[in-house]
């Protein structure tokens, strides 16, 4: 039996989706501007992020006040816990694009082009693709599309374990300042935490689609 | 006096603060000399649920008898202090008539209490008492009586039938629709799924949601989840004393008085 107040549940599937959307254009912004020097894109991404904290917040509230008034359980519990858990990692995957912006702005205005440092635009191009994944798993219900963002975060992990052996290489050192390989470090780690949210989301939807923590 | 409760009121704007339609202001009560309400202020807002909940004894049903006068029944019931007003007008002046209160203000008891007639019959009654005989204006009365009670589509195809052939929940609607039968404003409820299984509970708390477009509803609830579920406020009685009255929101989610916590979460009564 369909009961009046089942529509909130819709209402937060969608404040999700649209919270996953705007953290992926966050990171997409973050990314590009970076890979493409184009201070306006970082720009526009580090301004995005209170919005998207507004939205974690409303998504909390609505949870909470769900489970506190509605008595859900079963699926309904299930979407309400991944909700709250999803909507915390959509946050920081949020906030760790701020802070590649953030470091990007200081990297562009001080350094110039930084076209072929790294293996940046495939690990860029790789997180993308798992955020979004992370999102259309969820809206999909594709469980299958959930365990391959499990397995293929790895590949990200690798990306960033090569990004600092070479900035923590002596031999670098002559080519950029401490400076900006630290700034590089902390870029690729945080490119690297995002694909960890992105599979944290992908756990949850395994959660939510069959019950298995 | 033949007081008019049938204020026209117009629809309330969204920004505009709720309206209330009963104030009590400082009610004490008593059953001959055992007082069962304390200095009672509370005031019902307009086309809102508003959930009495309490552990048993704590005085919810004595206030709620309090608002269409059911108390009067009880011979050593009394009014020690304090006023009842609903749509402006001391209930409890003596020259207001109950009957015409009772009619404003439509109960739902615990179980449900169809008369042994049939189902058409049982929503008829009202009006036939009160003097309608003509058929079409009846059937029509009937017929959306039973819609607004969420009945219609169940029974529309045994109206002949006793009303005592229908299932628990279903009689439980039937007095609801019995109860919208005569026009009430406010619609007093006590404890009216306690006796019903959950699909049938289910169903009536559908039915207050639905209702609460239309009607003011006071609902006396042992079950605090159906009182989150469906009210928009709650006021919590504890020992003939309203111990907080807020928005379920807020009593469910961050009460202000730890007794009020602690009885939200199980922790006693």
């Amino acid at each position: 039996m369909k009961r009046y107040f089942h529509k909130e549940l819709t209402v937060l599937e969608n404040k999700l989706i649209l919270l996953g959307e705007k953290s992926h254009q966050v990171v997409q912004l973050a990314l590009e501007g970076l890979i493409e020097n184009n201070l306006d894109k970082v720009n526009e991404a580090y301004k995005m992020d209170d919005y998207v904290d507004v939205l974690e917040m409303e998504i909390s509230h609505a949870c909470i006040r769900y489970m506190s008034l509605r008595g859900p359980v079963s699926s309904d519990l299930r979407l309400l816990v991944v909700a709250l858990k999803a909507s915390k990692d959509f946050e920081r995957i949020a906030d760790e694009a701020h802070s590649i912006a953030q470091k990007s702005y200081r990297l562009l205005t001080t350094e110039g082009s930084l076209k072929n440092t790294l293996n940046l635009s495939e690990m860029g191009k790789l997180v993308c693709e798992l955020v979004n994944d992370s999102i259309s798993c969820f809206v999909k219900e594709d469980i299958d599309k959930a365990f391959l963002i499990l397995k293929r975060d790895h590949e990200i992990d690798a990306i960033n374990q090569k990004h600092f052996d070479i900035l923590s290489n002596e031999a670098f050192r002559d080519e950029m300042s401490d400076a900006v390989r630290f700034n590089l470090m902390l870029i690729s780690k945080s490119i690297e935490r995002i694909g960890d949210h992105a599979k944290n989301i992908a756990g949850g939807v395994i959660f939510l689609l069959n019950g298995d923590q | 006096m033949n007081v008019n409760f049938d204020i026209q009121e117009k629809q309330a704007q969204p920004t505009k603060p709720p309206k209330p339609v009963i104030k009590t202001k400082d009610l004490d009560f008593a059953y001959g000399d055992s007082q069962a309400l304390f200095n009672i202020s509370i005031d019902i807002f307009k086309k809102e649920v508003t959930a009495f909940i309490g552990p048993s004894g704590c005085g919810k049903s004595t206030l709620l008898r309090c608002f269409n006068r059911m108390n009067d029944l009880i011979n050593s019931a009394n009014i020690k202090k304090g006023t009842i007003r609903i749509s402006n007008i001391d209930i409890y002046n003596k020259d207001v008539d109950v009957i015409e209160l009772r009619k404003h203000v439509g109960m739902v008891f615990q179980k449900s209490n169809p008369f042994p007639k049939s189902i058409y019959e049982n929503i008829a009654y009202g009006m036939r008492i009160q003097g309608v005989k003509k058929r079409s204006e009846l059937d029509e009365t009937v017929e959306s009586s039973l819609r607004g009670a969420a009945l219609w589509d169940e029974v529309k195809d045994r109206l002949n039938k006793s009303a005592l052939g229908l299932s628990g929940g279903q009689q439980q609607r039937l007095c609801i629709a019995r109860t919208l039968a005569v026009k009430p404003k406010i619609i007093l409820m006590d404890e009216p799924c306690s006796a019903l299984d959950p699909v049938a509970t289910a169903k009536v708390e559908e039915l207050i949601h639905k209702l609460k477009k239309k009607y003011t509803i006071v609902v006396v609830t042992h079950n605090m989840q159906q009182a989150a579920r469906v009210s928009d406020r709650t006021a919590f009685f504890y020992l003939g004393r309203l111990v907080e009255y807020e928005t379920t929101e807020q009593i469910f989610m961050n009460p202000k008085n730890s007794k009020t916590e602690a009885y939200v979460s199980g922790r006693f009564g």
